[in-house]
Protein backbone atom coordinates (compact mmCIF):
# COMPACT_ATOMS: atom_id res chain seq x y z
CA UNK A 1 0.00 0.00 0.00
CA UNK A 2 1.63 3.08 -1.39
CA UNK A 3 -0.30 5.34 0.92
CA UNK A 4 1.09 3.97 4.51
CA UNK A 5 4.45 3.89 4.04
CA UNK A 6 5.57 5.06 7.62
CA UNK A 7 6.20 2.03 8.88
CA UNK A 8 9.51 2.09 10.71
CA UNK A 9 11.07 -0.16 8.69
CA UNK A 10 10.22 0.70 5.81
CA UNK A 11 13.09 2.31 3.62
CA UNK A 12 13.45 5.45 1.82
CA UNK A 13 13.43 3.94 -1.18
CA UNK A 14 9.45 3.01 -0.39
CA UNK A 15 8.66 6.46 0.44
CA UNK A 16 9.99 7.42 -2.93
CA UNK A 17 7.76 4.70 -4.32
CA UNK A 18 4.93 5.90 -2.39
CA UNK A 19 5.54 10.12 -2.90
CA UNK A 20 5.42 8.95 -7.28
CA UNK A 21 2.25 7.11 -6.64
CA UNK A 22 0.33 10.40 -5.40
CA UNK A 23 2.14 12.03 -8.35
CA UNK A 24 -1.38 12.21 -10.27
CA UNK A 25 -3.24 13.35 -7.51
CA UNK A 26 -0.74 16.02 -7.13
CA UNK A 27 -1.26 16.64 -10.93
CA UNK A 28 -5.01 16.89 -10.00
CA UNK A 29 -4.35 19.58 -7.29
CA UNK A 30 -5.84 17.33 -4.67
CA UNK A 31 -2.25 16.53 -2.57
CA UNK A 32 -3.73 13.96 0.16
CA UNK A 33 -1.08 13.45 2.67
CA UNK A 34 0.00 9.78 2.92
CA UNK A 35 -1.34 8.91 6.24
CA UNK A 36 -4.91 10.86 5.15
CA UNK A 37 -5.90 6.55 4.08
CA UNK A 38 -5.32 5.80 7.47
CA UNK A 39 -8.93 5.42 8.95
CA UNK A 40 -11.73 3.09 9.47
CA UNK A 41 -13.80 1.56 6.36
CA UNK A 42 -16.63 -0.37 5.82
CA UNK A 43 -16.93 -2.45 2.73
CA UNK A 44 -19.44 -1.53 0.69
CA UNK A 45 -21.79 -3.67 -1.71
CA UNK A 46 -19.85 -2.60 -4.75
CA UNK A 47 -17.45 -5.26 -3.79
CA UNK A 48 -17.17 -8.18 -5.49
CA UNK A 49 -16.45 -11.92 -4.08
CA UNK A 50 -15.18 -13.91 -7.24
CA UNK A 51 -14.33 -17.46 -6.85
CA UNK A 52 -13.32 -20.10 -8.94
CA UNK A 53 -12.93 -24.08 -8.41
CA UNK A 54 -11.16 -25.87 -11.32
CA UNK A 55 -12.34 -29.24 -12.32
CA UNK A 56 -10.54 -32.34 -13.69
CA UNK A 57 -10.14 -32.08 -17.33
CA UNK A 58 -9.71 -27.96 -17.29
CA UNK A 59 -12.85 -26.01 -18.54
CA UNK A 60 -14.35 -23.85 -16.57
CA UNK A 61 -14.70 -25.50 -13.49
CA UNK A 62 -17.20 -24.12 -10.60
CA UNK A 63 -16.71 -20.33 -10.89
CA UNK A 64 -19.03 -17.91 -9.21
CA UNK A 65 -20.17 -14.69 -6.59
CA UNK A 66 -20.92 -14.17 -3.25
CA UNK A 67 -23.49 -11.35 -3.58
CA UNK A 68 -24.32 -10.49 0.70
CA UNK A 69 -21.17 -9.69 2.73
CA UNK A 70 -20.36 -7.11 5.58
CA UNK A 71 -17.28 -6.40 7.10
CA UNK A 72 -14.90 -3.46 8.02
CA UNK A 73 -10.78 -2.91 8.16
CA UNK A 74 -9.01 -0.09 9.48
CA UNK A 75 -5.69 1.13 8.16
CA UNK A 76 -3.23 2.03 10.76
CA UNK A 77 -2.14 5.70 10.65
CA UNK A 78 1.26 5.07 11.83
CA UNK A 79 2.22 0.96 11.01
CA UNK A 80 0.29 -0.67 8.31
CA UNK A 81 1.29 -3.77 9.54
CA UNK A 82 -0.95 -3.02 13.00
CA UNK A 83 -4.02 -2.78 10.37
CA UNK A 84 -7.24 -4.98 10.75
CA UNK A 85 -9.99 -6.49 8.87
CA UNK A 86 -12.97 -8.76 9.58
CA UNK A 87 -15.36 -9.72 6.90
CA UNK A 88 -18.68 -11.64 6.98
CA UNK A 89 -19.75 -13.50 4.11
CA UNK A 90 -23.27 -14.96 3.66
CA UNK A 91 -23.05 -18.29 1.65
CA UNK A 92 -26.62 -18.05 1.16
CA UNK A 93 -26.00 -15.63 -1.66
CA UNK A 94 -23.53 -17.60 -3.91
CA UNK A 95 -24.42 -17.00 -7.47
CA UNK A 96 -22.61 -19.25 -9.91
CA UNK A 97 -25.85 -18.86 -13.12
CA UNK A 98 -26.42 -22.56 -12.42
CA UNK A 99 -29.36 -22.85 -9.74
CA UNK A 100 -28.86 -26.58 -9.11
CA UNK A 101 -24.60 -25.63 -8.37
CA UNK A 102 -26.30 -22.99 -6.00
CA UNK A 103 -28.30 -25.15 -4.23
CA UNK A 104 -25.82 -27.79 -3.96
CA UNK A 105 -23.35 -25.31 -2.85
CA UNK A 106 -25.90 -24.09 0.11
CA UNK A 107 -26.68 -27.66 0.70
CA UNK A 108 -25.30 -29.60 3.89
CA UNK A 109 -22.61 -31.21 1.30
CA UNK A 110 -20.89 -27.76 1.43
CA UNK A 111 -21.87 -24.35 3.42
CA UNK A 112 -24.58 -25.61 4.97
CA UNK A 113 -25.91 -22.96 5.29
CA UNK A 114 -29.12 -24.00 7.37
CA UNK A 115 -27.06 -24.53 10.23
CA UNK A 116 -23.97 -21.81 9.21
CA UNK A 117 -24.91 -18.92 7.45
CA UNK A 118 -21.85 -17.19 7.79
CA UNK A 119 -17.97 -17.82 7.10
CA UNK A 120 -15.95 -15.17 8.64
CA UNK A 121 -12.70 -13.68 8.36
CA UNK A 122 -10.64 -12.20 11.38
CA UNK A 123 -7.17 -10.75 10.65
CA UNK A 124 -4.29 -11.47 12.97
CA UNK A 125 -1.64 -10.52 11.24
CA UNK A 126 -0.93 -8.16 8.25
CA UNK A 127 2.58 -7.34 6.77
CA UNK A 128 3.28 -4.89 4.26
CA UNK A 129 5.18 -7.08 1.30
CA UNK A 130 5.91 -4.18 -1.50
CA UNK A 131 5.01 -0.66 -2.34
CA UNK A 132 1.20 -1.53 -3.09
CA UNK A 133 1.11 -4.52 -1.71
CA UNK A 134 0.73 -6.46 1.44
CA UNK A 135 -0.46 -10.27 3.20
CA UNK A 136 -3.15 -10.69 5.71
CA UNK A 137 -3.18 -13.69 8.12
CA UNK A 138 -6.22 -14.21 9.64
CA UNK A 139 -8.97 -16.71 11.13
CA UNK A 140 -11.19 -17.94 8.54
CA UNK A 141 -14.40 -19.81 10.28
CA UNK A 142 -16.80 -21.98 7.90
CA UNK A 143 -18.82 -24.97 9.02
CA UNK A 144 -17.67 -24.26 12.53
CA UNK A 145 -14.12 -24.96 11.70
CA UNK A 146 -11.60 -22.03 12.12
CA UNK A 147 -8.48 -22.18 10.47
CA UNK A 148 -5.17 -19.69 9.71
CA UNK A 149 -5.59 -18.90 5.77
CA UNK A 150 -3.60 -15.81 4.28
CA UNK A 151 -4.76 -13.71 1.31
CA UNK A 152 -2.42 -11.42 -0.63
CA UNK A 153 -3.82 -8.05 -1.16
CA UNK A 154 -3.15 -4.99 -3.59
CA UNK A 155 -4.03 -1.83 -3.34
CA UNK A 156 -6.02 -0.85 -6.70
CA UNK A 157 -7.01 2.56 -6.14
CA UNK A 158 -7.57 5.31 -3.33
CA UNK A 159 -8.94 8.86 -2.37
CA UNK A 160 -9.89 10.87 0.74
CA UNK A 161 -13.10 8.87 1.33
CA UNK A 162 -13.00 5.19 -0.40
CA UNK A 163 -10.31 2.66 -1.35
CA UNK A 164 -10.05 -0.17 -3.44
CA UNK A 165 -8.22 -3.75 -2.98
CA UNK A 166 -7.68 -6.61 -4.77
CA UNK A 167 -7.13 -9.93 -3.13
CA UNK A 168 -6.49 -13.39 -3.82
CA UNK A 169 -6.34 -16.05 -1.89
CA UNK A 170 -6.06 -20.03 -2.22
CA UNK A 171 -8.27 -21.86 0.44
CA UNK A 172 -8.31 -25.30 0.87
CA UNK A 173 -12.06 -26.54 1.35
CA UNK A 174 -11.03 -29.75 3.06
CA UNK A 175 -10.46 -28.78 6.71
CA UNK A 176 -13.78 -27.24 6.65
CA UNK A 177 -15.32 -30.85 5.54
CA UNK A 178 -16.12 -29.38 1.85
CA UNK A 179 -14.32 -31.74 0.36
CA UNK A 180 -17.16 -33.32 -1.57
CA UNK A 181 -16.75 -33.35 -5.05
CA UNK A 182 -12.39 -33.82 -5.00
CA UNK A 183 -10.49 -34.93 -6.90
CA UNK A 184 -13.43 -34.29 -10.16
CA UNK A 185 -13.28 -30.55 -8.54
CA UNK A 186 -9.95 -29.16 -7.44
CA UNK A 187 -9.81 -29.31 -3.64
CA UNK A 188 -8.20 -25.55 -3.81
CA UNK A 189 -10.88 -22.56 -4.16
CA UNK A 190 -9.48 -19.60 -5.72
CA UNK A 191 -10.76 -16.23 -4.38
CA UNK A 192 -10.44 -13.20 -6.80
CA UNK A 193 -12.17 -10.17 -4.71
CA UNK A 194 -11.96 -6.90 -5.10
CA UNK A 195 -13.01 -4.92 -2.38
CA UNK A 196 -14.04 -1.52 -1.90
CA UNK A 197 -14.09 0.32 1.25
CA UNK A 198 -15.89 3.78 2.18
CA UNK A 199 -14.30 5.47 5.10
CA UNK A 200 -16.62 5.97 7.94
CA UNK B 1 -13.17 -73.68 -22.98
CA UNK B 2 -13.17 -69.71 -24.02
CA UNK B 3 -14.92 -70.24 -27.00
CA UNK B 4 -18.73 -70.75 -27.98
CA UNK B 5 -19.49 -73.63 -30.14
CA UNK B 6 -22.37 -75.29 -31.33
CA UNK B 7 -23.49 -76.80 -28.35
CA UNK B 8 -22.87 -74.26 -26.26
CA UNK B 9 -21.64 -71.31 -24.35
CA UNK B 10 -17.74 -70.30 -23.79
CA UNK B 11 -16.39 -68.48 -21.00
CA UNK B 12 -16.11 -65.37 -22.71
CA UNK B 13 -19.42 -65.00 -23.00
CA UNK B 14 -20.54 -66.16 -19.92
CA UNK B 15 -18.52 -63.78 -18.51
CA UNK B 16 -19.78 -60.85 -20.65
CA UNK B 17 -23.53 -61.99 -20.25
CA UNK B 18 -23.13 -61.97 -16.36
CA UNK B 19 -20.85 -58.97 -15.82
CA UNK B 20 -22.89 -57.00 -17.62
CA UNK B 21 -25.79 -57.95 -16.04
CA UNK B 22 -24.80 -57.72 -12.44
CA UNK B 23 -23.51 -54.10 -13.56
CA UNK B 24 -27.22 -52.98 -14.69
CA UNK B 25 -29.15 -54.30 -12.05
CA UNK B 26 -26.53 -51.88 -10.00
CA UNK B 27 -27.24 -48.94 -12.13
CA UNK B 28 -31.03 -49.25 -12.10
CA UNK B 29 -30.57 -49.52 -8.56
CA UNK B 30 -28.38 -46.71 -8.18
CA UNK B 31 -29.91 -44.65 -10.80
CA UNK B 32 -33.42 -45.01 -8.63
CA UNK B 33 -31.80 -44.31 -5.73
CA UNK B 34 -29.94 -41.19 -6.90
CA UNK B 35 -32.78 -39.91 -8.43
CA UNK B 36 -35.86 -40.90 -6.40
CA UNK B 37 -35.09 -41.25 -2.91
CA UNK B 38 -34.08 -38.26 -0.76
CA UNK B 39 -30.67 -38.56 0.43
CA UNK B 40 -27.82 -36.13 1.51
CA UNK B 41 -26.79 -34.20 -1.20
CA UNK B 42 -23.00 -34.96 -1.43
CA UNK B 43 -24.25 -38.58 -1.04
CA UNK B 44 -25.91 -38.18 -4.02
CA UNK B 45 -23.07 -36.40 -5.61
CA UNK B 46 -21.12 -39.55 -4.99
CA UNK B 47 -23.76 -42.06 -6.21
CA UNK B 48 -23.84 -39.79 -9.49
CA UNK B 49 -20.04 -40.72 -10.01
CA UNK B 50 -20.63 -44.37 -8.99
CA UNK B 51 -23.60 -44.47 -11.29
CA UNK B 52 -21.48 -42.66 -14.60
CA UNK B 53 -17.88 -44.56 -14.26
CA UNK B 54 -19.91 -48.11 -13.72
CA UNK B 55 -22.19 -47.25 -16.95
CA UNK B 56 -19.51 -46.33 -19.09
CA UNK B 57 -18.11 -50.01 -17.98
CA UNK B 58 -20.74 -51.38 -19.37
CA UNK B 59 -20.84 -49.42 -22.40
CA UNK B 60 -17.26 -50.85 -22.99
CA UNK B 61 -18.76 -54.15 -22.00
CA UNK B 62 -21.60 -54.09 -24.36
CA UNK B 63 -19.52 -52.92 -27.43
CA UNK B 64 -17.54 -55.90 -26.44
CA UNK B 65 -20.35 -58.37 -26.42
CA UNK B 66 -22.35 -57.11 -29.06
CA UNK B 67 -19.23 -57.74 -31.37
CA UNK B 68 -18.60 -60.81 -30.27
CA UNK B 69 -22.30 -61.62 -30.61
CA UNK B 70 -21.66 -60.80 -34.85
CA UNK B 71 -18.37 -62.53 -34.59
CA UNK B 72 -18.49 -65.14 -32.84
CA UNK B 73 -20.52 -68.74 -33.61
CA UNK B 74 -24.04 -68.92 -31.91
CA UNK B 75 -24.69 -72.07 -29.90
CA UNK B 76 -27.92 -73.58 -31.29
CA UNK B 77 -31.18 -73.29 -29.18
CA UNK B 78 -31.76 -75.86 -26.59
CA UNK B 79 -33.59 -79.00 -28.53
CA UNK B 80 -36.16 -78.15 -26.09
CA UNK B 81 -37.41 -74.82 -27.63
CA UNK B 82 -39.67 -74.21 -29.89
CA UNK B 83 -39.95 -73.19 -33.29
CA UNK B 84 -41.80 -69.82 -31.58
CA UNK B 85 -39.23 -69.93 -28.66
CA UNK B 86 -36.27 -69.91 -30.90
CA UNK B 87 -37.86 -66.85 -32.61
CA UNK B 88 -38.66 -64.99 -29.10
CA UNK B 89 -35.49 -65.43 -27.54
CA UNK B 90 -32.94 -64.34 -29.75
CA UNK B 91 -35.54 -60.90 -30.61
CA UNK B 92 -35.22 -60.68 -27.03
CA UNK B 93 -31.48 -61.39 -27.07
CA UNK B 94 -30.91 -58.71 -29.41
CA UNK B 95 -32.87 -56.17 -28.24
CA UNK B 96 -30.94 -56.77 -24.55
CA UNK B 97 -28.01 -56.36 -26.45
CA UNK B 98 -28.90 -52.59 -28.70
CA UNK B 99 -30.19 -52.06 -25.42
CA UNK B 100 -26.83 -52.26 -22.88
CA UNK B 101 -25.71 -50.48 -25.81
CA UNK B 102 -28.23 -47.91 -26.47
CA UNK B 103 -28.77 -47.15 -22.17
CA UNK B 104 -25.50 -45.88 -21.32
CA UNK B 105 -25.18 -44.24 -24.71
CA UNK B 106 -27.94 -42.11 -23.58
CA UNK B 107 -26.69 -41.60 -20.37
CA UNK B 108 -23.37 -39.96 -21.70
CA UNK B 109 -25.49 -37.57 -24.00
CA UNK B 110 -27.01 -36.72 -20.71
CA UNK B 111 -23.79 -36.07 -19.06
CA UNK B 112 -22.99 -34.02 -22.31
CA UNK B 113 -25.61 -31.94 -22.45
CA UNK B 114 -26.07 -31.02 -18.80
CA UNK B 115 -25.60 -27.54 -18.04
CA UNK B 116 -24.21 -28.44 -14.94
CA UNK B 117 -21.09 -29.57 -17.33
CA UNK B 118 -19.66 -31.92 -14.79
CA UNK B 119 -16.73 -33.75 -16.02
CA UNK B 120 -16.41 -37.73 -16.48
CA UNK B 121 -13.94 -38.66 -14.33
CA UNK B 122 -13.92 -42.45 -14.88
CA UNK B 123 -13.12 -43.85 -11.18
CA UNK B 124 -11.29 -40.29 -10.76
CA UNK B 125 -8.79 -42.08 -13.04
CA UNK B 126 -9.58 -41.04 -16.57
CA UNK B 127 -11.48 -38.17 -18.00
CA UNK B 128 -13.78 -39.24 -20.67
CA UNK B 129 -14.82 -36.36 -22.86
CA UNK B 130 -18.53 -35.40 -23.12
CA UNK B 131 -20.11 -36.17 -26.48
CA UNK B 132 -20.09 -33.35 -29.56
CA UNK B 133 -23.35 -32.04 -28.13
CA UNK B 134 -24.96 -28.63 -27.53
CA UNK B 135 -25.61 -28.08 -24.03
CA UNK B 136 -28.80 -26.90 -22.94
CA UNK B 137 -31.77 -27.34 -20.28
CA UNK B 138 -34.38 -28.63 -22.99
CA UNK B 139 -31.21 -30.83 -24.38
CA UNK B 140 -30.73 -32.35 -20.98
CA UNK B 141 -34.22 -32.63 -19.94
CA UNK B 142 -34.91 -34.44 -23.07
CA UNK B 143 -31.67 -37.27 -23.09
CA UNK B 144 -32.50 -37.76 -19.04
CA UNK B 145 -36.24 -38.75 -20.31
CA UNK B 146 -34.77 -41.07 -22.94
CA UNK B 147 -32.28 -42.68 -21.14
CA UNK B 148 -34.67 -43.01 -17.45
CA UNK B 149 -37.37 -44.60 -20.74
CA UNK B 150 -34.85 -46.99 -22.16
CA UNK B 151 -33.68 -48.12 -18.60
CA UNK B 152 -37.28 -48.77 -17.32
CA UNK B 153 -37.26 -50.63 -21.03
CA UNK B 154 -34.70 -52.53 -20.42
CA UNK B 155 -35.20 -53.83 -16.99
CA UNK B 156 -38.77 -54.71 -18.42
CA UNK B 157 -36.91 -57.21 -20.97
CA UNK B 158 -34.40 -58.51 -18.48
CA UNK B 159 -37.03 -59.42 -16.30
CA UNK B 160 -38.34 -61.12 -19.24
CA UNK B 161 -35.43 -62.78 -19.94
CA UNK B 162 -34.46 -63.83 -16.64
CA UNK B 163 -38.58 -65.03 -15.78
CA UNK B 164 -37.93 -67.15 -19.57
CA UNK B 165 -34.71 -68.43 -18.12
CA UNK B 166 -36.31 -69.47 -14.49
CA UNK B 167 -39.16 -71.13 -16.19
CA UNK B 168 -37.11 -72.90 -18.26
CA UNK B 169 -34.78 -74.05 -15.12
CA UNK B 170 -37.82 -74.74 -12.92
CA UNK B 171 -41.02 -75.97 -15.02
CA UNK B 172 -39.32 -77.22 -18.02
CA UNK B 173 -36.14 -78.67 -16.59
CA UNK B 174 -34.08 -77.92 -19.64
CA UNK B 175 -30.47 -76.90 -19.49
CA UNK B 176 -31.45 -72.83 -21.03
CA UNK B 177 -30.25 -71.56 -17.68
CA UNK B 178 -27.57 -74.44 -17.04
CA UNK B 179 -25.70 -73.48 -20.32
CA UNK B 180 -25.40 -69.71 -19.27
CA UNK B 181 -23.42 -70.98 -15.46
CA UNK B 182 -21.14 -73.37 -16.95
CA UNK B 183 -18.89 -73.56 -20.14
CA UNK B 184 -19.15 -77.11 -21.16
CA UNK B 185 -15.83 -78.88 -21.97
CA UNK B 186 -16.24 -80.65 -25.57
CA UNK B 187 -15.78 -84.04 -23.22
CA UNK B 188 -19.01 -82.97 -21.38
CA UNK B 189 -20.86 -81.84 -24.13
CA UNK B 190 -19.90 -85.51 -25.89
CA UNK B 191 -21.32 -87.45 -22.35
CA UNK B 192 -24.24 -85.34 -23.02
CA UNK B 193 -24.78 -86.50 -26.18
CA UNK B 194 -24.49 -89.83 -24.68
CA UNK B 195 -27.19 -88.96 -22.26
CA UNK B 196 -24.54 -88.79 -19.05
CA UNK B 197 -24.35 -85.28 -18.34
CA UNK B 198 -24.52 -85.54 -14.19
CA UNK B 199 -25.38 -81.63 -14.53
CA UNK B 200 -28.87 -82.38 -16.25
CA UNK B 201 -29.44 -85.71 -15.64
CA UNK B 202 -33.04 -86.49 -15.08
CA UNK B 203 -33.79 -82.92 -15.39
CA UNK B 204 -35.44 -83.36 -18.89
CA UNK B 205 -39.26 -84.64 -19.02
CA UNK B 206 -39.11 -88.53 -19.34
Amino acid sequence: MKVHLHSRTQATALIAAAAVSVLPSIALGATPELSDAAGNYGITSASRIHFTVAQAGGGGGIVGDFGKFSGNFRIDRNDIDRSTVEFTLYPESVKTGEKRIEDFLKSSAVFDTSNYNTVTFRSTNVKQTGPDTAAVEGTLTARGTSRKERFSVTLLDWNRGSIAFNIRGSIHRSPYGMDVGTPIYSNVVEFDMNIKGQRH
Amino acid sequence: MLRNDKTGFGWITIALHWAIAALILVLLALGFIMRRVPIDPAMQFSLYQWHKSLGFTVLGLAVIRALWHVVEIRPAPSSTLGALERRAASATHAVLIVLALAVPLAGWAVASTSTLNIPSFYFNWLIIPHLPMEKSAGAEDLWTLVHMVLAYGLLLVVALHASAALYHHAARRDDVLIRMLRARSRQRAASQAAGANPLIAGRKKP
